[in-house]
C-alpha cells in the first residue's frame, strides 16, 4: 500500500495540503474515538509549531482524560496533581518569564477541585494560557457528575438526572473568570465541525500571542462531547452537544483585550 | 568570619534562602512562622537576587507552585506550620514520586487539629515516616539553634539537589521565634538559566531539537514501571542512610546515662546535663540532627555503653520508637515529653531521668 502511494505523482511536497504536525508524538492517542481531545491536541501543537516556540514552551497536563497529554504533546510537560495545574503554571511563568506556559485541564479538574487555583491564578493576572475542555462530565473515572453537568443531565452519580435542588447548579467557570481583572482574553469554542476547529485554532493562536504582551491570563474553553460518558454515538453526541450544551454554554468571545464583549444572541 | 547578626530563627532561614541562591518562595501565612514570608517581602529579594516571592492562596497552592518550579530545575522553598504542612502532604508525595528537589520548613506548633500556636515536636512521625501517601521518605533536618536555621537552609538545598528529593527543616515555634546570634554565610549567586539547563538535564525547561521532550510526573500506570520507580526511590533512600546521617554527641565520653533529643528538646537537655552532673549523675546527650536518615548505628553503639536512655521530646513519644529499634538491646529506654505547646523545664527532665531510668 505504502509503495503504491509512493509511486503516485500526487504525493509531492507541493501537493500536501494536510499532514500531522511533528509536534504531536507519533503514537496512538488514548482518547475514545469521537472525542474532541485529539483535535484540540492537534491544533494546539500546530499553533506552537507555526509560532516556532517549541523550545520555549512548557505545558502542564491535569488529572482526568487528558492525564497522559504529556505523552502526545511533543513539548516539555509536567503532570499536575488534580486541579493544581494553575499553581504549577504560576511558579513556572514567574521563574521562566520568557517561556510560553499553558495548562490543559478538564472541567472536573478546573471547575471542581481546582476552583481556587483557577480563580486566584486568573485574578492575580498570571501571564499564561489556560485551555479548558468542558464535556460536562468526569470522563476518565467513568462518567460521574461534574460541576458543569447540565440540569437533568444523567451521569453515573446523577443516574436520574442532575436535580439542582439536591446537587446544585452547573458552574459557568468561563463567565466567572471573565469578570476578574487578571484575565485578558476569555473565549468559549468547540471543535465538532471544521469551521469550529478553525475558530478554536485562531483563539489558541491569539491566546499564545497574548503571552508576549504580559497582560494576564488567556482562557480558552472548548465545549466538547463525551460520547462514551454520555452513552451516545459520536455523531449523536455532537448533535446533543449543539442542542443542549451550547444553549447553556454559548460559544464566542466573552472578553477580548481585557474588555468584556457585549452579549450577542446566537453567538 | 561571616556577617554576624541578631535574628529570629524565622528570619535566619529566610535570609539564608536568599543567600543560598533560592529562585522562588511560595507560602501562606500561619503562626508561628509568618515572619519568614514577612522578612522575604521586606528584603525585596526580587531586587537583591531576582528571587520570586509569592503569597499563594493556600498551602495546597504553595506546594504545587513548588512542584512546578522544581520541575523546571529552579531552587524553590516554602514554609508553614503543622496544619499547613498537613495540607501539603499530597504535593510532597507527588514531588517525592517525581523526584523533585525542594526545601520545606515546618515551624511546628502543638496539635492535633488547629491545636495551639505554641512550640511542639508532635510532627516527627509525619516528617520522618512519609506524611503523605505511598512509600517515600524525605531528608529531615532538625535545627537546635537560630544558627542552624541558617546553616540547614543552605545544606537543605544542597541535599535536595544532590538526591532530587524534598528536604524538610523540622523546627518548632520556639526556635522560629527566639533571637540568637547568627553568623551568616556569604551569598551564592542564583544559577543562570543556562546553568540550570546544564545542571538539571532532567528538568522541563523547554524542548530543544537536540533532545526528547521531558515529562515530569509521578504517574506510571504500568505496575511493573511503578515498581521500578519505587525500587529506584528505595535505593536512593539507602544511599541517604549511608551518606547523610548527622548527629551530635555532648558529654558522652564518661556517660552512664544518656538523653536522646532533637531540636529544642536537645537544648533543654544540655541544661539538664549540667543540673544532673552537679548531683553526680553522669549523663550525656545524643542529638540526632538528621531525623531521616536516623542515626541508627551511633545509637546502637552508645546503647552498649550506657545503663539507660531517656528520650526527651515535646510529644507523646514518637522518636522513641526509632531509638528502641536502633538500640536493639535490653537497657531501660523511656520517654519524657510534654504536649500541646508546653515546653519541659530542665528540672523536670532530670527528675524524669532519676525516677524513670535510674530509679525505675
Amino acid at each position: 500500500m505504502e509503495e503504491a502511494f509512493a509511486k503516485l505523482d500526487i504525493r509531492k511536497d507541493e501537493n500536501i495540503v494536510y499532514k500531522r504536525t511533528e509536534l504531536l508524538v507519533d503514537r496512538a492517542l488514548s482518547y475514545c474515538p469521537g472525542c474532541g481531545h485529539g483535535t484540540v491536541h492537534r491544533i494546539l501543537m500546530e499553533v506552537i509549531e507555526e509560532m516556532g516556540i517549541q523550545e520555549q514552551t512548557i505545558g502542564i497536563s491535569p488529572v482526568g482524560c487528558s492525564v497522559l497529554a504529556y505523552d502526545f504533546l511533543n513539548v516539555d510537560m509536567l503532570g499536575a496533581a488534580h486541579g493544581r495545574a494553575p499553581a504549577l503554571a504560576t511558579a513556572i511563568k514567574r521563574m521562566w518569564p520568557n517561556r510560553f506556559v499553558f495548562t490543559y485541564q478538564g472541567d472536573g479538574d478546573l471547575a471542581a477541585i481546582g476552583t481556587a487555583e483557577t480563580i486566584h491564578a486568573c485574578n492575580r493576572g498570571e501571564h499564561f494560557v489556560i485551555i479548558f475542555i468542558n464535556n460536562g462530565i468526569y470522563g476518565m473515572t467513568g462518567g460521574q457528575m461534574a460541576p458543569t453537568t447540565l440540569p437533568n443531565m444523567r451521569s453515573s452519580t446523577s443516574p436520574y438526572g442532575r436535580d439542582v435542588e439536591l446537587m446544585g447548579h452547573p458552574l459557568r467557570m468561563t463567565e466567572l473568570v471573565a469578570q476578574l481583572p487578571g484575565t485578558y482574553y476569555v473565549t468559549r469554542q468547540a471543535v465538532h465541525t471544521p469551521n469550529h476547529v478553525r475558530k478554536t485554532k485562531k483563539a489558541l493562536r491569539k491566546a499564545f500571542e497574548n503571552q508576549k504582551l504580559r497582560t494576564g491570563i488567556s482562557f480558552v474553553e472548548v465545549v466538547s462531547n463525551c460520547n462514551s460518558g454520555w452513552k451516545m454515538t459520536p455523531v449523536n453526541s455532537n448533535k446533543w452537544m449543539e442542542e443542549n450544551m451550547f444553549p447553556f454554554y454559548p460559544l464566542g468571545d466573552i472578553k477580548v483585550d481585557g474588555k468584556l464583549v457585549e452579549k450577542k444572541e446566537n453567538a | 568570619m561571616g556577617e554576624l547578626r541578631l535574628m529570629k530563627g524565622n528570619e535566619a532561614v529566610a535570609e539564608a534562602a536568599i543567600r543560598a541562591g533560592c529562585d522562588g518562595y511560595f507560602g501562606y501565612p500561619i503562626t508561628p512562622q509568618s515572619e519568614i514570608m514577612e522578612y522575604l517581602m521586606m528584603e525585596k529579594p526580587h531586587e537583591r537576587t531576582g528571587m520570586v516571592v509569592l503569597q499563594a492562596e493556600s498551602e495546597v497552592a504553595s506546594i504545587n507552585m513548588l512542584y512546578g518550579g522544581a520541575g523546571t530545575g529552579k531552587m524553590v522553598m516554602t514554609s508553614s506550620s503543622s496544619p499547613g504542612i498537613s495540607l501539603m502532604q499530597e504535593g510532597i508525595s507527588y514531588m517525592a514520586g517525581a523526584e523533585l528537589p525542594c526545601l520545606l520548613v515546618n515551624i511546628v506548633r502543638g496539635g492535633p487539629g488547629l491545636g495551639t500556636i505554641q512550640p511542639s515536636q508532635a510532627d516527627y512521625f509525619q516528617a520522618v515516616k512519609g506524611g503523605g501517601h505511598g512509600d517515600y521518605k524525605m531528608i529531615v533536618l532538625a535545627p537546635a539553634s537560630v544558627q542552624e536555621m541558617s546553616d540547614f537552609a543552605k545544606l537543605g538545598f544542597e541535599l535536595a539537589f544532590k538526591y532530587r528529593t524534598p528536604v524538610m527543616i523540622l523546627s518548632d515555634g520556639a526556635i522560629g521565634q527566639m533571637m540568637e546570634k547568627v553568623e551568616l554565610f556569604d551569598p551564592v549567586p542564583r544559577r543562570t538559566e543556562e546553568e540550570i539547563i546544564r545542571q538539571c538535564p532532567w528538568a522541563a525547561t523547554g524542548k530543544p531539537n537536540t533532545r526528547d521532550h521531558i515529562i515530569i510526573t509521578s504517574l506510571d500506570l504500568d505496575p511493573a514501571g511503578q515498581e521500578r520507580v519505587n525500587l529506584k526511590l528505595q535505593a536512593k533512600y539507602r544511599q541517604m542512610e549511608e551518606n547523610e546521617v548527622r548527629y551530635e554527641l555532648i558529654q558522652c565520653d564518661d556517660a552512664e546515662y544518656l538523653f536522646i533529643a532533637f531540636g529544642l528538646s536537645a537544648r533543654i537537655c544540655q541544661k539538664s546535663i549540667d543540673l544532673a552532673r552537679a548531683k553526680g549523675i553522669k549523663v550525656g546527650l545524643l542529638r540526632p540532627i538528621s531525623l531521616f536518615p536516623f542515626p541508627v548505628q551511633p545509637i546502637r553503639e552508645i546503647a552498649q555503653k550506657v545503663k539507660g536512655i531517656l528520650v526527651v521530646e515535646m510529644n507523646a513519644g514518637q522518636m522513641i520508637e526509632d531509638v528502641r529499634l536502633a538500640a536493639g538491646c535490653s537497657i531501660k529506654i523511656d520517654h519524657y515529653g510534654r504536649f500541646g505547646g508546653i515546653i519541659p523545664t530542665p528540672d523536670e527532665v532530670v527528675r524524669a531521668l532519676e525516677q524513670n531510668i535510674i530509679g525505675g
